[in-house]
């Protein structure tokens, strides 16, 4: 069946696992791991292909010494028959930012991995991690020694604690980006190194940053606290280039849509009607928007990135709470602190990350996500913890339901009330 | 299933080393597998609160407490947990304390 998976033009996983098959057949490298463990990987895969059920057994706990976590244990559930995934443990290997790499690191992370594993990976993992997918429970201190002592890498994170940060690539190559991505990735990192490497949550966390609205790294859904870069000014407008996308001269997108005819580019069509506050004005002549009223969807800069640029007053929002189903269903995360600047040392947001963490583990269930404690105890509760007053940018809409909880002191009288005087009024 | 011999005995483990017959436990079991877990010597009293807080929770609720409960009840902060048990709470102490394998998003 695996090899129906061959055909086609899409970069076929199959044909990629055999030929690596095929090169450890071969090589005169002193392979630690199985010499025949993509063959059995493959062989495993098409008997789950087959009777469509997984083989891997539930669970297994295993990873290095000083560290609760960065290793998922894995153990194939046919040992005999395929004795070269009997245990097939996956490293999560801590990612540099945005992802850039030089050839050299990758060279030497192959070759630790082709003699230390199974050779395959996942380049990345969803989390943000490089995934070094496959090897035995003896290898793992060895790779672990090499990783830290020769490539100077470390870890990425597993169980309940803080998972590897990730980024958009921000600055490196992006004109939206609002405030270092990358930089704010690392230092938070490297300044949470134990959180990450040990365990010591109700469950797990993750960072997420986007340097602007588009959401590259998809912080809003894929992140406990999503840090989504954003400006407070105005935007800035090049009236000469707007009249250049007008005029035909510059593509709409970047091109984005170059394998369609689209018609030519028709700025009130395509920009100030799809203006989602309709803020925007154009006169043939000159382009205008009501600042005041723009929600920074990013809409317009990016159908005239060459005209439009984001403002020059930076920062960022913070939004906690983003989870997926289990348990209490799906959630994006919250809008909690509307603006912040995003400066070294950071202190600001690192004050925010602890009052949060503290909380939440105080207050948090075991296995209860951030988005559910705050679900459960409230979101007035979460902005008292965090000292912030409540604003109506945190909300899409007030409640529509009257349960509204009144604190004490703030009802005159207080609750301490006497029946008997008010029976003094109102007859039985 | 693997065994494991510790200190003359044989006992049921699965693939991670964890004790499958929870009542074969024994302080002897513990003090025989701590050296696998990277503890030099025998265990010590402070090895000893630990593992016997653990034991003491799972049998009255039947799951390993939550590592804030555990650093708060022993008094011994995350810090002081991984000098005594390198491998981490999860993977070390419980394991020497012959609990049920953590289970769940690891
Ligand atoms: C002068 C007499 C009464 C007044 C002024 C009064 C007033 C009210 C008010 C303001 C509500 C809330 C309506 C809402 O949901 O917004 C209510 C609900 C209710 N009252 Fe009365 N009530 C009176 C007598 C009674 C009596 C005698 C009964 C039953 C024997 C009764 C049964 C209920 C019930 C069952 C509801 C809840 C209805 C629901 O929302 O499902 N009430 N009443
Ligand atoms: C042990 C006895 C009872 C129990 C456990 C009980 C339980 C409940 C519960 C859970 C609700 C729903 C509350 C909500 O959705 O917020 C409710 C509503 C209600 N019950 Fe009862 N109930 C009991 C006895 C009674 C009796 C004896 C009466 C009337 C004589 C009564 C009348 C009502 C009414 C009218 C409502 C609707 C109130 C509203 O939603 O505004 N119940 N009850
Ligand atoms: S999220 Fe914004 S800043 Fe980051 S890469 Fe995407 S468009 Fe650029
Ligand atoms: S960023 Fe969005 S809301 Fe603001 S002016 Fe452009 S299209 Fe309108």
């Amino acid at each position: 069946m695996l090899d129906e998976l061959e055909k086609g033009r899409w970069p076929s996983f199959v044909s990629d696992m055999k030929q690596e098959a095929a090169a450890r057949e071969k090589t005169k490298v002193d392979l630690q791991a199985p010499r025949e463990s993509i063959d059995d990987l493959l062989g495993l895969l098409e008997l789950t292909y087959q009777d469509k059920v997984v083989h891997w057994k539930h669970g297994g706990i295993v990873g290095v010494f000083g560290y609760g976590g960065g290793v998922i244990g894995r153990y194939c559930d046919q040992p005999d028959q395929f004795p070269g995934v009997r245990d097939f443990h996956t490293l999560r290997v801590n990612q540099p930012g945005n992802k850039f790499y030089s050839t050299e690191y990758l060279r030497q992370l192959c070759d630790l991995w082709e003699r230390r594993g199974s050779g395959i990976t996942n380049m990345h993992g969803s989390t943000g991690d490089i995934i070094l997918l496959g090897t035995t429970t003896p290898q793992l201190e060895e790779i672990f020694y090499e990783l830290t002592h020769n490539l100077h890498q470390d870890l990425g994170g597993s169980g309940s604690n803080l998972r590897t940060p990730s980024d958009c690539l921000g600055m490196a190559r992006c004109e939206y980006a609002c405030y270092d991505t990358t930089a704010l990735c690392y230092n938070l990192t490297m300044e949470y190194q134990d959180e990450l490497h040990r365990p010591a949550f109700p469950y797990k966390f993750k960072f997420k940053f986007d340097g602007c609205p588009n959401g590259c790294v998809a912080s809003i859904a894929r992140a406990d606290m999503s840090i989504i870069g954003t400006w407070r000014d105005d935007i800035r407008i090049d009236q000469a280039a707007v009249k250049a996308y007008v005029g035909g001269e510059f593509k709409p997108n970047g091109g984005a849509h170059s394998g369609r005819d689209w018609g030519t580019f028709d700025i009130q069509k395509e920009v100030i009607d799809l203006c989602p506050t309709h803020c925007m004005s154009w006169n043939g002549k000159k382009l205008v928007i009501d600042n005041k009223e723009c929600n920074r969807c990013m809409h317009c800069i990016n159908v005239m990135p060459r005209a439009l640029r984001i403002g020059l007053d930076r920062g960022a929002s913070i939004l906690f709470g983003a989870k997926a189903p289990i348990l209490e269903g799906a959630q994006m995360s919250t809008l909690t602190i509307p603006f912040v600047k995003v400066e070294e040392p950071y202190d600001e947001i690192k004050a925010i990350i602890e009052k949060v963490w503290d909380y939440w583990a105080e207050e948090g269930r075991n296995r209860e996500r951030l988005g559910e404690l705050m679900q459960r105890q409230g979101f007035q509760k979460f902005l008292e913890v965090l000292g912030l007053k409540p604003d109506p940018r945190m909300i899409r809409e007030p409640r529509s339901n009257p349960y509204v909880f009144w604190k004490e002191e703030d009802v005159p009288g207080g609750w301490e009330r006497d029946i008997q005087e008010f029976r003094k009024k109102h007859k039985k | 299933m693997p065994t494991i011999n510790l200190a003359g005995k044989t006992y049921e483990v699965d693939e991670d080393g964890f004790l499958q017959e929870l009542d074969k436990w024994s302080e002897d079991f513990a003090s025989a597998y701590a050296k696998e877990e990277g503890i030099d010597g025998a265990l010590t009293d402070e090895h000893w609160k630990v593992i016997n807080y653990l034991r003491d929770y799972y049998a009255k609720f039947g799951i390993a407490p939550m590592i804030r409960k555990l650093c708060k009840e022993t008094g011994f902060d995350l810090k002081k947990i991984y000098e005594l048990f390198p491998s981490g709470p999860a993977k070390g102490a419980c394991k020497l304390a012959g609990l049920a394998k953590p289970t769940g998003c690891v």
